[in-house]
């Protein structure tokens, strides 16, 4: 990744660690221990260090190939190869917006403009607070309720500009929350 | 009424646990086939049921277990993966499965795990599906507790154990041999067959890959027989009921239980309560994105495998898209592409090069620098790499059906967006 990048802020990526901790080296370790075939973690252990710091830098991404026992190249060509692995630093938040055929039928091109407009940056940028990254994703399953996005680990479906505007505005209240250490804990499943 | 069993247990509630489960019916089907059957007799039972894959491909379900070879578990590794990675475009079945009553996937593949005498299960479910993870891992943790999963099963002396591997998006690894070479750890890219992963899979051993739903539907087969299985559908071909279900403009998009071999139409107009006020139905994908389109006056064909192929397309997994009047076609077919386009692993040339070349030339028709022979270069690509096998797997000629349906039916939008140079429907608005 280049952090000359214009679609990233310029405070950004954030201060991380050079080294991975050791208390996720024993989690990848155990993970690898408990397989005949210690190739096979890799995806699982590119998401343990994404879900510690939100991505995978570069020189995390070397310390793992060397705990695994595979090139730094060959793990980056599975790193860069899967749409959930990022190797470039996201907001707090990650909104992934149903882009597929369903959605779009049912007019997912016009609310995510409208996404875009609230947030104030466009599909693959984050915004300047460092606060939420909004991606695309292929369809998300839930064509049933098209369109729809996934903000973190909540479904939200039948989206309409109103509930555009509120999960725009649920980001920010959560930021908010987060700024004076009232937030709760993360949050799953789907909207209520 | 008729029955349906695959959803009977999935409620507004949550899933069921392993003791509602078993009071409610489950684990029967387990049991009479770690305890009455053998592995050859619980394949014979679900080749009679006529139980068909339901990923997609619709192979024989209990055929496919026969390939894998009989040695027993303890003589040689054998794997049984249940492909959850559902991210073809207009399909969510499995996810109602997996979130609605994770159990019943746990008792398939305890079951299928029997039959081809697997001592590993792996659950391959797509990243984005948290709350099917959650409830897979307790499903899971739970069946281990009660005895379900582990050593000496039923004092079967058959031994079986599950996990979960989230996968990290990518729609290729729906793919079997993909799927597997993701769960290798390796940037998810098919194999050429043979060996066929029945054979030749995972870490190079015997390997069974099954759809969710199919592994769903195989307790209620040991369970009430295959002479019951098939009579769930009536004058069909297929055996057994299947999800069903629409996405579009009509009243109600859902997915529901359904006999293989009903009509779209019931589904579109009894269960999905028909067209919203002021759309009307112009064509549809029966199964998905990789399906080609028919005109909506292939509403009444019946839903099986035999009878949607006979009418130009795939019944594919049975989740219908429907073209609304109002929707501009080729601005479907775009999007279509544009989607296949992306997810293209990048392993063979034609796909990796073929597919965004269809996506620029169908982005320049739509928004007006598109040239009359644009539309021969499209039908140069159906034509090359369309049929099967010009590529290691079913992701181009997949790409490909919705465009060649789409050419012939939509030539007239087409035309129109050539000679207006650009989308009519846009130009109008």
């Amino acid at each position: 990744m280049s952090t000359a990048d214009p679609a990233l802020p310029p405070d950004l990526p954030p201060d991380l660690p050079p080294d991975l901790p050791p208390d996720l080296r024993d989690e990848i370790a155990a993970m690898m221990a408990a397989t005949d075939h210690p190739h096979g973690v890799t995806v699982g252990a590119l998401a343990a260090v994404q879900a510690r710091f939100g991505w995978v830098s570069d020189a995390h991404l070397v310390e793992l190939a060397r705990l695994i026992g595979v090139s730094a190249a060959e793990l980056d060509g599975v790193a860069t190869y899967f749409n959930l692995i990022f190797r470039r630093p996201v907001g707090r938040h990650v909104i992934m917006m149903c882009d597929s055929v369903s959605c779009w039928l049912m007019g997912a091109d016009a609310l995510r403009a409208r996404l875009c407009d609230r947030l104030g940056i466009q599909p693959g940028q984050m915004t300047p607070d460092g606060a939420a990254t909004l991606l695309p994703i292929v369809c998300l399953g839930h064509c049933d309720h098209a369109p729809a996005l996934l903000v973190d680990r909540t479904l939200h479906g039948d989206l309409d500009e109103s509930r555009i505007d509120a999960i725009a505005d649920g980001v920010r209240a959560k930021e908010q929350a987060r700024e004076q250490g009232t937030e709760r804990g993360t949050e799953q499943g789907r909207e209520p | 009424m008729a029955q349906r069993p695959l959803t009977a247990m999935i409620g507004p509630g949550g899933p069921p646990d392993c003791a509602a489960y078993g009071l409610a019916g489950g684990w029967r089907g387990a049991r009479r086939a770690l305890r009455d059957l053998t592995p050859d007799a619980v394949i014979t039972e679900v080749t009679d049921s006529r139980l068909r894959g339901r990923g997609g491909a619709g192979f024989g379900t209990g055929q496919k277990w026969s390939f894998v070879p009989r040695q027993p578990a303890r003589a040689r590794r054998k794997y049984l993966v249940a492909n959850a990675d559902e991210m073809e475009p207009g399909t969510f079945k499995d996810r109602l499965l997996l979130e609605g009553n994770p159990m019943q996937l746990v008792e398939g593949m305890l079951i299928a795990g029997y039959a081809i005498q697997a001592s590993e299960g792996v659950i391959f479910l797509r990243g984005e599906y948290h709350l099917a993870f959650d409830r897979l891992e307790r499903a899971i943790a739970q069946a281990r507790q009660t005895g379900w999963l582990g050593r000496d099963i039923l004092g079967s002396g058959f031994d079986f154990d599950i996990h979960v591997h989230a996968s990290a998006g990518r729609y290729i690894c729906g793919e079997e041999t993909a799927l597997l070479t993701a769960l290798e750890g390796y940037r998810a890219q098919p194999r050429s067959k043979p060996p066929f992963p029945q054979v030749g899979g995972l870490w190079g051993a015997p390997s069974m890959v099954n759809n969710v739903e199919t592994l769903c539907n195989v307790p209620h087969i040991l369970a009430n027989g295959a002479a019951w299985f098939r009579d769930l559908a009536p004058g069909s071909p297929d055996g057994g009921t299947k999800l069903f279900g629409v996405s579009g403009r009509v009243r109600r998009p859902g997915a529901w239980e359904l006999p293989m071999g009903v009509p779209l139409r019931q589904v579109v107009e009894d269960c999905a309560g028909g067209m919203r006020d002021g759309y009307r139905l112009r064509a549809f994908l029966p199964g998905g994105a990789s399906t080609a389109f028919l005109d909506a006056a292939s509403l009444d064909i019946a839903l099986d495998y035999a009878t949607v192929e006979k009418a130009g397309s795939r019944l594919g997994t049975g989740l219908a898209i429907l073209l609304d009047d109002r929707a501009c076609p080729v601005g479907m077919l775009r999007n279509l592409e544009h989607f296949f386009a992306q997810e293209s692993c990048g392993w063979c040339t034609p796909c990796r090069d073929g597919l965004p070349w269809v996506e620029r030339l169908l982005a320049a028709i739509e928004e007006g620098t598109g040239q009359p022979r644009d539309l021969d270069l499209l039908a140069d690509h159906v034509r090359l790499i369309g049929p099967p096998g010009r590529t290691f797997c079913p992701h181009a000629p997949g790409a490909m059906a919705p465009l060649a349906s789409g050419l012939d039916l939509f030539r007239d939008e087409f035309l129109d967006h050539l000679r207006q140079h650009g989308c009519p429907r846009r130009m109008a608005a």
